[in-house]
């Protein structure tokens, strides 16, 4: 079905560039639900920096309107996604939301991905009062709205609880880990995070031999590295955007350098696993296709369709982590509001997601905490024969995988 | 701060300054013989770099191979945007608009054919490093820095001793008249174009072995390279190599000595200090 200027939409290169140069919309083919279609608007960053993360976001949207379409959709009418490009501009978001709201008239609305878009987004939310659900929102401080909730559990203070659960992690296993170096890019969400783990890393006794910042987007890492090697941690924590982990190992590896122990928040999973380089890198996840989640019907589908859906677009790495599940956790928990209160209400909504939570792939999502935010449900992964394990908390902890640190 | 992480990072910056002026070759030229501010030049490098990709990753060629291949394809692809744009008389400050929008087509065409996501030519060519005294000389910087500085010099000598970089500067001082000494003006635009298109590929193939490859990544190179053009003084081969060196090596100094999030003022402050104080430089 096309109504508009929305284009029916498939998981594929193909639609990506029509993406980019129609700024479309989608919807999917409708299955078992009848009736006129629910609405739901939002954005992606289809082109512009983010775009890698944003086409992961795509197929995650596209596939869950598939397969909620062949069964009850949203109050048994099909569910049709009107999503626009925000080329990864929070400007271009701002505006886009508000032409989702007033001019495309949608029902509901879904965030698109990324710190900056999403607040972007939450202030056009909060003008008309609209629930806004969303994915990988990196500073729960700036959510101040009372009708926003994140599909990305964790926690109102991640710099404190997940950087502590981070080095919980790597000192269980009792050995000597004394200092740190933090190599952080200035990319919000990711310095936040690096500037959390520098205080907890302080506070518990690790002495701080290096603590440096980069500009997101930096091309050489040459002098960064050199740097790295003569502060010589214990662990070096690096909060990396994208690519930028892989960056700085290249760079350490062309000066004959090999981090003791090395750990990284936010990088591009599938590229660091499978770089020789990352070897043993430790990095966090909400999300991976292994048990407990793959345990769920659900989620085991979805890792299914997801990596069908990759390797059709040309992806380099198919398998479906953080990013793939905070985006299909989003899809659920809006979703299941409206199914569970037959309600397209705002008012309605805020209510059930405020006392009931949901019920996602990536487990119980609650949003009974400061701002809408509930438990922390980060967990520490390890890369381990070329592919991401859990590997801390030990009760979540891929079956005969434990934490290497040297 | 001890004497290996300076030289260290000064030898980083010698390689990122090779690589500033290796990208900017083409477009210096393009600048100064043609009155085209070539935006769509870093296009073609990325065009370039993502066809060494596929050909050396997947396709499994040696990538001295791809570079000799890729070299050809894109003069051909400079000479078709250079008749392209003399078709449609496009002045200088057009030219900026044009190939700017060239370049977006270029980019959603390389998101459609490799998508968004990055990619990396995983290669054992010339992978690690030679050792000297404390110092380590990665191997594919030191071939692309090699590169650079020939391929400057081997232009600079071709601008300066030829006939045809006589009749080039002929024309540039006064075209009729040249025209009248029998240079043929439109087809040294051309060829003049097409090198500009071989040197982006040559650039775009080194992008390839020495970097992680993304569709937006394009625009991130503009700064720099047009910085080091500049300050090379736009035209002058030599001179871009210089001002890459310049740029390169107060970038990895800054970021030795202070924080790296400084590193990206440096080539503009010491632009902006030429602009200031030496014009005519520019």
């Amino acid at each position: 079905m096309a109504s508009g200027n929305n284009l029916i939409s498939q998981p594929s290169r193909r639609d990506l560039l029509a993406m980019a140069l129609a700024a479309g919309a989608s919807t999917t083919a409708m299955g078992q639900t009848s009736g006129p279609p629910v609405r739901v608007g939002g954005t992606l960053s289809l082109t512009g920096p983010l775009a890698a993360t944003g086409a992961i976001h795509k197929i995650v949207g596209d596939l869950f309107v598939q397969e909620a379409n062949k069964k009850q959709g949203m109050l048994g009418r099909p569910i049709e996604w009107v999503l626009l490009d925000d080329q990864s501009k929070p400007d271009l978001a701002r505006t886009l939301y508000e032409r989702l709201i007033t001019v495309d008239k949608v029902d509901l609305l879904i965030g698109p991905y990324a710190t900056a878009n999403i607040l972007s987004a939450m202030s056009v939310a909060q003008r008309y009062n609209k629930v806004l659900v969303h994915s990988t929102f990196g500073i729960p401080k700036l959510a101040t709205y009372d009708r926003h909730f994140p599909g990305w559990p964790i926690g109102f203070s991640p710099e404190d609880t997940v950087s502590n659960m981070a080095l919980d992690g790597i000192l269980s296993t009792g050995k000597q880990v004394k200092t740190f170096a933090v190599v952080t890019s200035k990319f919000p969400s990711v310095q936040f995070l690096a500037v959390g783990a520098r205080d907890v890393f302080k506070k518990r006794g690790l002495t701080e031999n290096l603590y440096l910042e980069f500009e997101f987007g930096a091309r050489d890492f040459g002098p960064i590295a050199a740097r790295v090697r003569e502060a010589n941690p214990d662990i070096l924590y690096m909060g990396a955007i994208g690519l930028e982990g892989n960056q700085l190992l290249e760079a350490l590896e062309k000066i004959n350098y090999t981090p003791k122990n090395h750990m990284y928040v936010y990088p591009s999973p599938g590229q660091l696993a499978q770089s020789p380089l990352g070897k043993d890198a430790l990095s966090l996840t909400i999300y991976e296709d292994l048990p407990p989640f793959s345990d769920n019907p659900e989620a085991a589908t979805f890792a299914r369709l997801y990596r069908e859906a990759a390797t059709k677009a040309g992806f380099p790495f198919v398998d479906p982590e953080t990013q793939a599940g905070a985006g299909y956790s989003s899809w659920q928990i809006l979703t299941g509001a409206v199914n569970a209160t037959k309600s397209l209400n705002d008012d309605v909504l805020t209510a059930h997601l405020k006392k009931n939570g949901a019920e996602t792939i990536i487990g119980k999502v609650r949003f009974d905490g400061p701002q809408n935010y509930g438990d922390d449900l980060m967990r520490l992964k390890q890369v381990q024969d070329g592919k991401w394990a859990i590997v801390w908390p030990k009760q979540v902890a891929t079956p005969g995988k434990t934490i290497i640190i040297k | 701060m001890s004497v290996t992480l300076l030289g260290q990072s000064i030898l980083s910056g010698i390689f990122s300054g090779s690589l500033y002026a290796l990208l900017g070759l083409g477009l210096t030229l393009s600048w100064r013989y043609l009155k085209i501010i070539n935006l769509a030049h870093f296009a073609f490098i990325f065009l370039a770099a993502y066809l060494t990709y596929q050909l050396a990753g997947p396709g499994g060629l040696p990538p001295l191979l791809v570079i000799a291949l890729v070299a050809p394809l894109f003069f051909v692809m400079g000479y078709a945007q250079q008749a392209f744009l003399e078709h449609f008389k496009v002045d200088e400050f057009a030219s900026i608009i044009i190939t700017f929008g060239m370049t977006i087509l270029a980019e959603t065409f390389i998101q459609w054919i490799w998508s968004a996501d990055f990619v990396r030519l995983e290669t054992h060519f010339l992978r690690g490093s030679w050792e000297l005294g404390p110092f380590f000389l990665p191997k594919q910087e030191m071939l692309m820095s090699a590169a650079a500085l020939a391929l400057c010099l081997v232009t600079a000598a071709f601008l300066r001793f030829t006939w045809i970089g006589k009749a080039l500067r002929a024309g540039l001082d006064n075209p009729q008249i040249a025209a009248s000494f029998g240079v043929p003006n439109k087809k040294l635009s051309l060829l003049i174009a097409g090198i500009a298109g071989a040197l982006a590929g040559v650039g775009g193939a080194f992008m390839a072995l020495l970097f992680t490859l993304a569709p937006s990544q394009i625009y991130s190179w503009f700064g720099v390279v047009l910085a080091a053009v500049l300050l090379g003084r736009v035209g002058s081969a030599t001179g871009v190599f210089a001002a890459g060196l310049l740029i390169g090596v107060s970038e990895a100094i800054t970021m030795a000595v202070t924080a790296p999030a400084w590193a990206p003022l440096a080539p503009f402050t010491l632009l902006i200090l030429i602009l200031v104080f030496w014009p005519e430089r520019v």
